[in-house]
């Protein structure tokens, strides 16, 4: 793990990988539940976790800290987003594969994906959890419109628009399943950690 | 409450912000000219965290419903109550009574306090309205009404005198987190303009492209208010309230005090200075 310094106020920790920058999230979250840490923000990227508002000499507490990444394997809840797998791009996804479409289906079907980050938009999350070698490429245009709940993948990840956005990730399915809801607690029904699985409908 | 007469381009509700919620993709949103806000709040007796009103440009025209105190900062524009000129900061409207707050001479955005706040249903804890993420109230519209809260402070006067705009900004920048992606120094070689495509998400600059020391993609990681992002074209723009929370643009640098920004009209001239 590498520090670095992000204005007056911030930090940023770049990890080696994925998984340990996911260890480093939630060791940070438990950290500041227990009053260790003191910080507005703790917000995980695909290999980073920045700490928005940090008082000074945090970067020398962090250095005495070690996450421990068996303690947060499988921890996040587990949400399962039902999911229709007719997507427009799911033929080319498959193609890219080299796999027939009902293959393709099974594979997302079986992988158990992680929550890495969100962004993009509110309950927009990043799920990790495809292997380096099934990463798509993102369309070559952003189509204008892509509806609410529309089930994508890009480069290694896969995700499920909250909102009616434009977006270029290459659509598999659609789920009813409801992302974000500023009446709900937590809003987002797929935050950091929560580990999910797309089941077949 | 109040009736939108005129809601101009862009006239929000704005606080002080919704902060903690960027790792669910929220932005922090809140009032660009946060001082300006803490001003007018200030002046009719309300909290700091009180929503008002913050108008681009072209300012708003508003009628109240009910007698009101309210207050005027920011931007340089003319206010009228009821068609007569008004120059103190703070005044009394009675019910009935239109204010209009003109085009901006100087500076870009005005804020309206009126004693209570503007009282529209919070969302995840702030009234600011988030043109980015699509949270909180909607942007104001022609016709549309707007409750008040009940006044509860004594008004007091303002703890800090507000800036004159400056026909050039200098921002103090601290390098990092992703100087080395982008030949650096060049930020703090040039003088850069205010382009007009920028909006309360980002200031964006106009100047002389920074030269790329790093090619390729760098995963999405956390934003702060202020960043410095370059992307591809290599013209930066500084992050403010309504910035994304994760990109995948380097960040060179961090600019510690925005609210300059908030008040620079298109063309004013942007200079940084290398705090490290």
């Amino acid at each position: 793990m590498r520090l670095r310094r992000v204005g007056t106020g911030a930090l940023l920790l770049e990890c080696e990988d994925a998984e340990r920058a996911e260890a480093w999230r939630a060791e940070l979250w438990r950290r500041r539940e227990a009053g260790e840490l003191s910080a507005a923000e703790i917000v995980p990227g695909a290999t980073t976790v920045l700490l928005d508002g940090v008082a000074p000499g945090t970067a020398r507490l962090l250095a005495g800290w070690t996450p421990d990444p068996a303690a947060t394997a499988a921890a996040g809840p587990l949400v399962e987003i039902p999911t229709v797998f007719d997507g427009e791009d799911l033929p080319d996804v498959a193609e890219h594969w080299a796999v027939p479409v009902g293959e393709a289906v099974r594979r997302l079907a079986d992988t158990e994906f992680t929550v890495a980050f969100c962004g993009f938009a509110p309950g927009f999350a990043y799920l990790r959890g495809l292997p380096p070698e099934w990463a798509v490429p993102r369309l070559a245009a952003p189509r204008p419109r892509v509806p609410a709940g529309a089930v994508g993948l890009a480069s290694g990840f896969a995700g499920i628009y909250p909102t009616a956005s434009p977006g270029g990730w290459r659509l598999v399915g659609r789920t009813g399943s409801v992302l974000f809801d500023v009446r709900r607690e937590p809003p987002a029904l797929l935050a950091p950690g929560t580990r999910v699985r797309l089941v077949v409908r | 409450m109040i009736t939108v007469l005129r809601a101009g381009p862009l006239t929000t509700v704005q606080d002080l912000g919704r902060p903690g919620w960027a790792h669910l993709g929220v932005p922090r949103s809140g009032a660009l000219d946060v001082p300006a806000l803490r001003r007018a709040n200030r002046l009719v007796g309300n909290p700091d965290g009180a929503a008002g009103l913050e108008t681009t440009l072209m300012g708003c025209r508003l009628r109240f419903e009910q007698p009101a105190t309210v207050a005027v900062t920011g931007a340089t524009a003319a206010v009228t109550l009821d068609r007569l000129a008004v120059h103190a900061p703070v005044l009394p409207v009675p019910a009935g009574g239109v204010l209009e707050i003109g085009r901006a001479t100087a500076g870009v955005r005005s804020y309206l306090a009126v004693a209570g706040g503007i009282a529209v249903e919070p969302v995840l804890g702030s009234r600011s309205t988030d043109t980015l993420a699509g949270v909180g109230p909607a942007k104001l519209a022609d016709g549309m009404t707007l409750p008040v809260g009940s006044s509860t402070g004594r008004a007091g006067p303002p703890d800090e005198d507000a800036p004159a705009p400056a026909a050039e900004l200098v921002l103090g920048v601290r390098r990092g987190p992703r100087d080395d992606w982008y030949d650096v120094a060049g930020l703090f070689e040039q003088a850069y303009t205010v382009s007009p495509v920028s909006n309360r998400v980002g200031a964006r600059l106009a100047g002389a492209p920074l030269t790329r020391r790093i090619e390729g993609e760098l995963p999405s990681e956390g934003v702060v208010l202020g960043a410095v992002q370059v992307p591809a074209d290599g013209q930066p723009i500084v992050f403010l309230a309504d910035h994304p929370t994760t990109g995948g643009y380097p960040i060179v640098g961090v600019v510690g005090d925005v609210t300059p920004l908030a008040q620079a009209r298109p063309g004013t001239t942007v200079r940084f200075r290398d705090l490290d």
